[in-house]
């Protein structure tokens, strides 16, 4: 899933003071599993901008709306007779949803009120964690499903770097080394020698360095 | 065989010294040529470290060219975290061109470290693939792209390894594996465990990488408890006994110093008698005027014309 997290209060406060009516619009795909942006969040920060506002004595009008996809035309069209009279949406979707509603209302300015951070999974309860960076040619095979491109700091090919203790990479120790858990998954796998195999030098092309991807099936086009 | 001084030594089979200079934070020539001149007779090559801890300095390149004006033969390091395969491979024809007959393949630390902590990190390709990159550059005279080289560089590789980190039993591999890359020398991270160290070697050994890289071992003088202490608790990968810091604090104030060199050279002393320790490498951290002390007191001076 895409994870985010809200961005600080006082930033969206200013984001929103040129205005008296917004729409608040959440998500009910990625962001509302990762708790930031589904109808309870939308619920809790339109709540606390009416506040807010009401005690500047400069109320703000907020209709709050959560779509089911806002990265889909199927939905986001759905949008056109609740966002048309308001002065902008202020949008709790990843940054594709926001884009994407922007796209379509051309005449609104549509804000972002979380920071979209990384595509992951739920660890625990609370606990989201980054897994893939979209490199767009996977290489779990070799590395027995831990990605050395997303979770290690350096994104090495060839084994962890001088700075892996204890099974935490260099940058915290909150982060796993992600080369300890490639060699964990080599042992536990009866599988160390793999080790010894250079990796060659990546192809980049595939990934963001060969500018914006699309990707398009013709056959599934209408 | 290149123009490398440090490889002609290592080839004849001399115990190789080599030591580190690491360029100010400023375009001050003379702030270079003062590290040089305390090292002027004591090593047969000069790490030039790039911009380390991720700390903005004047160029490896640019620093090597000083130190090999004043006669010595510069070791440049190079890190990945800076500069895609473009710029490496560039950087690496005008550096050979400029005369710079040795280069250290580095990943680089993290830029989380240094004092530009809000900077994009390139790591295009990692210090393995780095040198290869060289290798290729050097010995089938084509660019990473396949395209011909036309004036080949003419380097002696190197690398680093620490001993120290995890997962250890991975980290003789490792150093096979760079050999495999193309790696002729290794400079390893400071040693102070040395029976891990040795445990180490052992392992290189039974891998027979000593045979295919010269290994020279990473030698820090502690100056004092502070930074014994700082290395120990804050220096990822490094490993500090806590004997050692016992053994500083077990002496007067003002003999903290001399007991740190002489924990130093009994580490040259002790790791040069292990089977496969080609050399040492002396890594004065802004104390470059006691390398000749040090080399002097392990008897590794005077240095093979």
């Amino acid at each position: 899933m895409i994870v985010a997290n809200r961005k600080p209060f006082e930033e969206i406060v200013e984001m929103v003071k040129p205005f008296k009516r917004i729409l608040l619009l959440g998500c009910n795909e990625c962001v509302t599993v990762c708790a930031v942006g589904g109808t309870k969040e939308v619920g809790v920060l339109a709540s606390e901008l009416r506040m807010h506002r009401q005690k500047e004595g400069q109320p703000i009008e907020i209709k709050e709306h959560t779509l089911e996809r806002n990265c889909d035309p199927e939905y986001v069209e759905t949008l056109g007779p609740i966002i048309g009279d308001v002065e902008a949406a202020l949008s709790m979707a990843c940054g594709c949803g926001i884009q994407f509603v922007g796209e379509h209302y051309r005449d609104k300015l549509v804000l972002p009120a979380v920071n979209t951070t990384f595509d992951g999974v739920t660890e625990e309860h609370g606990v989201w964690a980054e897994r893939c960076l979209g490199c767009g040619n996977c290489v779990l095979d070799r590395t027995l499903g831990v990605c050395p491109v997303a979770r290690c700091a350096k994104s090495l090919f060839n084994g962890p770097c001088g700075g892996s203790h204890g099974g935490k990479c260099e940058v915290s120790d909150e982060t796993p080394c992600g080369w300890q858990l490639i060699v964990d998954r080599y042992k536990e796998m009866n599988m160390l020698q793999k080790y010894m195999e250079i990796q060659p030098l990546k192809n980049w092309t595939t990934s963001r360095d060969g500018g914006p991807r699309r990707r398009v099936r013709e056959d599934l086009k209408i | 065989m290149s123009a490398s001084n440090l490889e002609k030594v290592l080839k004849s089979g001399n115990f190789a010294v080599t030591s580190e200079c690491g360029p100010p934070r400023g375009a001050d020539a003379e702030v270079v040529r003062k590290k040089g001149s305390y090292l002027k007779g004591y090593v047969d090559g000069v790490n030039v470290t790039d911009n380390q801890t991720s700390v903005v300095r004047m160029s490896s390149i640019g620093a090597a060219v000083l130190l090999k004006q004043m006669g010595f033969d510069p070791i440049m390091q190079m890190v990945c975290r800076d500069r895609n395969r473009i710029a490496l491979q560039s950087d690496l024809l005008g550096a050979a061109a400029l005369g710079l007959d040795n280069v250290l393949c580095l990943s680089g630390d993290h830029q989380k470290f240094g004092d530009h902590a809000t900077a994009k990190n390139v790591f295009d390709i990692d210090s393995m693939q780095l040198i290869q990159t060289v290798r290729q550059l050097r010995d089938d005279g084509r660019f990473l792209s396949g395209e011909e080289v036309k004036g080949k560089p003419d380097m002696f590789i190197g690398c680093a390894e620490n001993p120290f980190a995890d997962p250890f039993e991975i980290r003789a591999m490792r150093l096979a594996k760079k050999a495999a890359c193309g790696a002729q020398f290794v400079q390893t991270q400071c040693i102070f465990n040395v029976p891990k160290f040795e445990k180490w070697m052992e392992m290189v050994r039974d891998l027979g990488v000593h045979e295919k890289v010269y290994i020279l071992a990473g030698i820090t003088p502690c100056k004092s408890i502070g930074m014994a202490r700082y290395m120990q608790k804050s220096v990822p990968g490094m490993d500090v006994p806590e004997d050692l810091i016992t053994r500083l604090k077990g002496v007067a104030k003002e003999k903290v110093v001399e007991e740190g060199i002489k924990i130093c050279v009994e580490t040259i002393e002790q790791v040069r008698a292990i089977k496969g320790v080609a050399g040492v490498h002396i890594m004065a951290i802004e104390w470059e005027e006691k390398v000749g002390e040090i080399v002097e007191a392990a008897k590794l001076h005077p240095r093979p014309a």
